[in-house]
């Protein structure tokens, strides 16, 4: 009833506000003639009575003020007039308004864009059901370091294993589809029976794929995604079932996945076909290769460190009818890591080090604020004195000022969130090619939330500071101070601001000032070929017209001919692997000359088939003997090239050239070394060049490979030619597809491209905070010479020259950044340790780097400082002394 | 330095209450009478009492309403509500309790 009766009573006042102030001021009027009368009825002359009268009530305005404030509504009526001034207030500071809302507005929106990019890698479970329970588990090399798994071994640890619910291999699959629109070549995996099961995800039409469709010569099914099957088959209901061409051989499509379902272990792929591997895994196929990705299910029951010793045991005990060849003895044991970490794996330190560089950006930013929010509380202490003195509450005047600092945080907030959703677009466009779940990157409003409530909560804060010292000065003190500009204590905190924004900034600094050197450093590596006027593609053979090996190499030296006739060529070759494009096929290697047949020790090395011209076109030095030549052939003497780090380590003492060495099985022939060539680096130019044997493609006979490299050395533009060659090729056979078109150079860009990642995003955070940090100088300064003018005109009028003056204010400024500095190098050293990863051929304390940042920091610092100075320099001692 | 005339805290809306249980009041008379009964030790400034008015009403306690009065003035007459009269009572008996232990706990001092 009072409630109705207080917010009826309230909204009444609010709806009809001058009814409200005539009835209060009727009542009061009221009194006015009552007390009049009743001084008339004591014989006041009427003059007298009404005087009297009026000292008794007081001022009706006051009365009014007194009435209406004691009700809520009130609040609300002013919070409006609140609102009303305070816009007209920030309008007024312009210069304030905009510094701060921007400031604001980057802090939030690129903790907002980076926190979105980095939540779904490393903190959001993955898009499955109970994620936790997902483990990758890899096979180990002698360095420890992780290698991919065979066929036979998942097979021995699929039939041995106890605490896995479900275990799948998978490896990645191109197909080119035909009919029902342009040939396309699409992205694809080939996946064990158990995959979809072990990722806990059915698909929505049709089925997955069941143990009879995983053999050898099983049906030819597939499963597509939701997005394959809308791009590709308009959404066709009646899918299941339906035939399609890929690759020239016909499948039945059986299942089309939901919506929205992410498949982290290759996010670009769009359709998935069963292995069909040789469950008698034959020594000499596939079926002991390393190229398999494992994935598997814990049991509930299980967790990943009872999988983690039981796989240990089983790799440590063979049996005898699991046999395993010298290459896959799992005798380093097994690696099982958490999926969710694995597929992270690569981007991890990259990320890592772009959010300590986004949380130092957002600290920036709120320091920033902090001191902007100090300097213009200080200038207007005389007007909340005033207000104060004319009778303006604690609470009136800490209400005004959380009225401006929402209004300050609510535009900043609507920016940031422009900012967020640009920086979000940016960083995909940025992101390293296998940044996973790049998909479920967008616009997270729980990291919004988060910078912005930070962001916000430290303007509120410092805001509001000023008035709660309004209200603890007596009221004339503040006036006095306010016009006599004498310069009060918060220049000092406004100073120690400043120094923790310069550390900062040089933390930042420092950090993008390494990655910058470790980039140059990487890129002036030899990579072991010449990379510039060369154009490289992939190159398939696809189809039943080439489906024997001896007509797929006839294709690929047909394919060669027409190449080498396009003008501008000048040297031209396939190769099953291109260095540095992510392609990692690795064997055992036995040479003659070592004893017993002990693989381990021999290690393994990157398998390339090349056709006559790779070496040269690559650019690859050639130390000894021969390079592949075209009187290599299939039915001739088997020739290997080795890489000169393989002929140091087995052949320190005599000439590798006519020694003989076996790849892969142990039924596999011996090869003649014919030559020796320098070494290449194939996996990151930040490895070092790695173990190679290269075979000539025809003497290949394990299989032949599908899906070749062209490498055209051009006598010009390279990327220029890649019309024509690719017109030469489809001469040969016009259904065969390439991709991957680009020139040489740009696949050695784009192997670093974790760390031109995180360097451009260090560059314009670096640069970002480097304004700030000069902006916070400027403000400092120039407020600190604003409430100096009395005192530097004295100066002046005593006989100080301009430059003593200059000297004063520079010193004053410089000192600050020194200190500053100080501690930024400390906190950089400290820092720098996150970036480890990152850095190449660098100290993360290289002196170079942060001595050039020191002088960087130190030149916009002066620069920042100059303005004030000179500005100080030019105070006229007769019109500032006269002003007093 | 004038004796004080400033109404105990916290007792005004008793004593306003008090007042328009007699009768219907506008806020001048309810000022006077309060004057005149205490024989001017209280005094009720108009902030005051509107104010506390104000409270009242939205709290149910009285009702308001503009009327003409004896002397042809409008003036905004308050009255008792049951709610309000429930108040007086419930307040007078405690300021009752109290007043006669704090005048209990005076005589035994002197």
């Amino acid at each position: 009833m009072s409630l109705w009766r207080q917010i009826t009573g309230g909204l009444r006042v609010l709806l009809r506000r001058d009814r409200a102030d005539r009835d209060v001021a009727d009542e009061v009027q009221h009194f006015l003639d009552e007390t009049t009368d009743a001084y008339l009825a004591r014989g006041l002359a009427a003059a007298d009575a009404r005087r009297a009268a009026r000292l008794d009530v007081g001022n009706a305005a006051i009365v009014r003020e007194q009435v209406r404030g004691a009700a809520w509504e009130y609040r609300v009526a002013t919070i409006g007039a609140d609102i009303r001034y305070g816009l007209r207030r920030l309008r007024r500071d312009g210069g304030f308004t905009l510094t701060a809302v921007l400031t604001l507005a980057l802090g939030i929106g690129a903790a907002t864009a980076i926190f979105s990019a980095v939540n779904p890698i490393l903190l959001d479970p993955l898009p499955y059901p109970q994620p936790e329970r997902l483990v990758a588990i890899s096979d180990l090399g002698g360095d420890r370091s992780r290698v991919d798994v065979t066929y036979g071994s998942f097979r021995e640890i699929a039939a041995r294993s106890r605490s896995l619910d479900a275990l799948a291999v998978a490896r990645p699959w191109q197909a080119t589809i035909v009919g029902s629109g342009a040939p396309e070549q699409l992205e694809g995996q080939r996946v064990s029976a158990a995959y979809f099961r072990v990722l806990g995800v059915t698909p929505f039409a049709g089925r997955g794929f069941e143990d009879v469709d995983d053999r050898v010569n099983g049906p030819n099914v597939v499963v597509i995604s939701d997005g394959l099957w809308r791009r590709r088959f308009a959404a066709d209901p009646a899918i299941v079932g339906r035939a399609v061409t890929l690759d020239d051989a016909g499948y039945t499509i059986v299942g089309v996945m939901p919506r929205g379902f992410e498949n982290v272990t290759a996010p670009a792929a769009e359709l998935w076909t069963p292995l069909q591997y040789d469950p008698s895994l034959p020594k000499d196929g596939r079926e002991w290769g390393h190229h398999l990705r494992m994935v598997g299910r814990l049991r509930a029951d299980a967790g990943i460190d009872a999988a983690r010793r039981e796989l240990d045991a089983i790799a440590a005990a063979p049996k005898p009818d699991f046999a395993r060849p010298p290459w896959a003895t799992l005798g380093n044991g097994l690696l099982v890591t958490p999926l969710q970490d694995e597929i992270a794996r690569d981007v991890r330190p990259a990320l890592i080090a772009v959010v300590g560089a986004v949380l130092l950006l957002l600290a920036i930013a709120c320091v920033n604020v902090t001191s902007l929010q100090l300097a213009r509380g200080a200038g207007r202490r005389g007007e909340f004195a005033m207000r104060a003195a004319l009778g303006a509450g604690r609470g009136r005047l800490v209400q005004q000022l959380l009225v401006e600092s929402v209004l300050l945080s609510t535009a900043a907030g609507a920016l940031a969130l422009l900012i967020a959703n640009a920086g979000v677009g940016a960083l995909v466009a940025l992101a390293p090619p296998e940044l996973p779940r790049a998909g479920a990157i967008r616009v997270d409003l729980a990291a919004f939330v988060f910078a912005f409530a930070v962001a916000a909560f430290v303007g509120l804060v410092t805001g509001v500071a000023p008035a709660l010292q309004v209200a603890r000065l007596a009221p004339g003190d503040g006036i006095q101070r306010a016009s006599a500009r004498i310069g009060g204590g918060h220049q000092t905190a406004r100073r120690v601001l400043v120094v923790a924004e310069i550390a900062l900034a040089l933390v930042l600094l420092v950090g993008a000032g390494l990655l910058l050197r470790s980039l140059t450093r990487l890129f002036s590596i030899a990579p072991g070929f010449a990379p510039s006027h060369v154009l490289t593609m992939q190159v398939q053979s696809a189809g039943q017209r080439v489906a024997a090996p001896a007509n797929t190499h006839r294709f690929f030296s047909a394919a060669l001919e027409a190449v080498r006739a396009v003008p501008g060529v000048e040297a031209a070759g396939f190769s099953s692997q291109l260095p540095l494009s992510g392609s990692r096929d690795s064997y055992g290697v036995h040479f003659e000359s070592t004893p017993t047949g002990l693989s381990d020790a021999d290690g393994g090395a990157f398998r390339y088939a090349v056709t006559p011209g790779y070496i040269e076109a690559m650019g690859i030095a050639l130390r000894r003997g021969r390079a592949v030549d075209a009187h290599d052939v299939d039915g001739g003497p088997a020739v290997v090239l080795i890489s000169e780090s393989l002929a140091r380590s087995r052949f320190p003492n005599t000439d590798p050239i006519g020694q003989r060495l076996r790849i892969g099985p142990s039924d596999a022939p011996w090869r003649t070394i014919v030559g020796v060539v320098g070494g290449v680096r194939q996996m990151s130019l930040a490895l070092d060049a790695a173990d190679a044997v290269y075979v000539p493609d025809v003497q290949w006979t394990a299989f032949a490979d599908r899906a070749m490299w062209l490498v055209v050395r051009a006598r010009g533009n390279a990327a220029a030619l890649a019309p024509a060659v690719k017109n030469a090729i489809w001469s040969v056979d016009r259904d065969q597809p390439i991709a991957r078109v680009s020139t040489l150079d740009t696949i050695v860009e784009a192997s670093a491209a974790e760390r031109r990642f995180a360097l451009v995003i260090f560059e314009w955070f670096a640069i970002g905070a480097l304004l700030l940090a000069a902006i916070g100088i400027y403000g400092v300064l120039s407020g600190s010479v604003a409430e100096r003018t009395r005192e530097l005109g004295v100066r002046a009028a005593l006989g100080a020259s301009r430059r003593d003056i200059l000297a004063l204010v520079l010193g004053q400024g410089l000192a600050l950044t020194l200190v500053g500095a100080t501690a930024g190098l400390v906190g950089a050293a400290a820092a720098s340790r996150a970036l480890a990863t990152l850095l190449f051929g660098v100290s993360r304390l290289d002196p170079a780097t942060y001595a050039a940042v020191v002088v960087v920091l130190g030149g916009v610092s002066a620069l920042a400082c100059s303005v004030p100075a000179w500005r100080a320099s030019r105070v006229d001692p007769a019109i500032t002394l006269r002003a007093e | 330095m004038g004796e004080n005339t400033d109404v105990i805290q916290g007792t005004l809306d008793m004593l306003i209450l008090k007042t328009l249980s007699l009768e219907p009041m506008h806020g001048f008379g309810i000022a006077r009478r309060v004057e005149q009964i205490s024989r001017g030790v209280f005094k009720v400034n108009p902030g005051s009492l509107l104010t506390a008015l104000q409270r009242l009403e939205r709290g149910g306690l009285v009702d308001a309403e503009w009327r003409q009065t004896e002397n042809a003035r409008r003036a905004r007459v308050y009255s008792l509500t049951r709610a309000g009269r429930k108040q007086l009572d419930a307040s007078t008996a405690d300021w009752n309790r109290r007043a006669g232990a704090i005048a209990r706990l005076l005589k035994a001092d002197a």
